[in-house]
């Protein structure tokens, strides 16, 4: 891998020191962008052009809330996947991104015998019964009912957060006497 | 959670402002006040509605590594299986699902080496093998969840 390509936006100290504490959240100010700018010594001009810079990118997928989708009564959480023929999956994938109740699609290797499917996706609803009917849409509106198919539901929830990026620790060295105390 | 809150939430899953009143503008969109809008932030966090309020980095632009990993663990070592899991920084997600392949989680590794490194220790200490899914093609990335 090109040295380059490890954090190629990151490339003065102060963008580090902004990545960190923008990975802490927002503050909760009217002007949060000059707030973030004081703790990495960039004015606020130059921290929203950063950050539309990343966002631009790439490098932030989107800036805003992200749920815990179960206390908001999302209990009915499935898992769809399907055994397609390889050169189906784009096609199929296409169709299945139109449906307003897919919230997720993925292509993923199969595994073997065990466990065959290459094509993910994933519903989130509140009730059982009304997810397994728009599976059932789902399967016809792609017209794949002869696909191998399972469905997994979650049954619980042992972890879920947003995954945190330490940085390097030798690169974090370098900017620690800007990191605020 | 108030109407207010709700209608918050549920404009801010589709992002949020980059200019120099950010809660101002989502404010004017919404037909609130600033303060409104702050504040109803802050209840959904202290309410623990929201996890974050911040950025969704994009793992591999950061030069890291996202996978899907499932696990077949036994009922009987279960709890355990789950609890060890969870003990890794780098497990973001874990959910138990109905299917012989049991236990789902993502990991998210700041660098593309330490995944393989992470799922060694995994099968190491569990001593049940993983397996290791990661995304060929992301087709859609839509996660908004009306309220």
């Amino acid at each position: 891998m090109r040295p380059e390509s490890s954090h190629p936006l990151l490339t003065d100290a102060r963008d580090v020191v902004l990545f960190l504490a923008l990975q802490e959240g927002l503050p909760l100010v009217s002007r949060p962008y000059a707030a973030l700018g004081a703790r990495a010594g960039y004015s606020e001009a130059e921290v929203i052009a950063r950050l539309r810079d990343w966002r631009d990118s790439g490098l932030i997928k989107r800036l805003g809330v992200i749920v815990r989708h179960r206390r908001l009564g999302y209990r009915a959480n499935a898992m769809v996947v399907f055994d397609l023929p390889d050169e189906q999956v784009q096609q199929v994938a296409g169709i299945m991104c139109g449906l307003p109740f897919v919230t997720l699609c993925y292509r993923r290797p199969r595994h073997g015998d065990e466990w065959p499917y290459n094509l993910f996706c994933m519903i989130h609803g509140h009730d059982r019964g009304r997810v397994e009917a728009q599976i059932r849409q789902l399967i016809e509106t792609c017209g794949i009912l002869e696909a191998p198919t399972a469905t997994l539901f979650s049954t619980r929830c042992f972890k879920q957060r947003g995954a945190r990026y330490p940085l390097e620790s030798a690169f974090l060295q370098t900017v620690e006497p800007l990191l605020p105390a | 959670m108030t109407p207010t809150e709700r209608l918050i939430l549920n404009h801010l899953q589709g992002g949020f402002p980059i200019c120099e009143r950010p809660f101002l503008a989502v404010a004017e969109r919404l037909g609130l006040t600033e303060d409104v809008v702050i504040e109803g932030i802050r209840s959904l966090l202290d309410a623990g509605i929201l996890s974050r309020f911040g950025p969704m980095y994009h793992a591999e632009r950061l030069g890291g590594a996202l996978s899907l990993v499932a696990m077949k663990a036994p009922e009987p070592v279960f709890e355990r299986v789950v609890e060890q899991v969870n003990a890794f920084p780098e497990v973001a997600h874990n959910y138990a699902r109905e299917h012989t392949l049991n236990l789902w989680f993502v990991l998210a590794t700041e660098k593309p080496e330490r995944k393989a490194e992470v799922l060694a220790e995994i099968e190491a200490v569990t001593g049940l093998p993983v397996h290791d899914m990661p995304k060929i093609t992301e087709y859609f990335v839509g996660l908004k969840l009306t309220v």
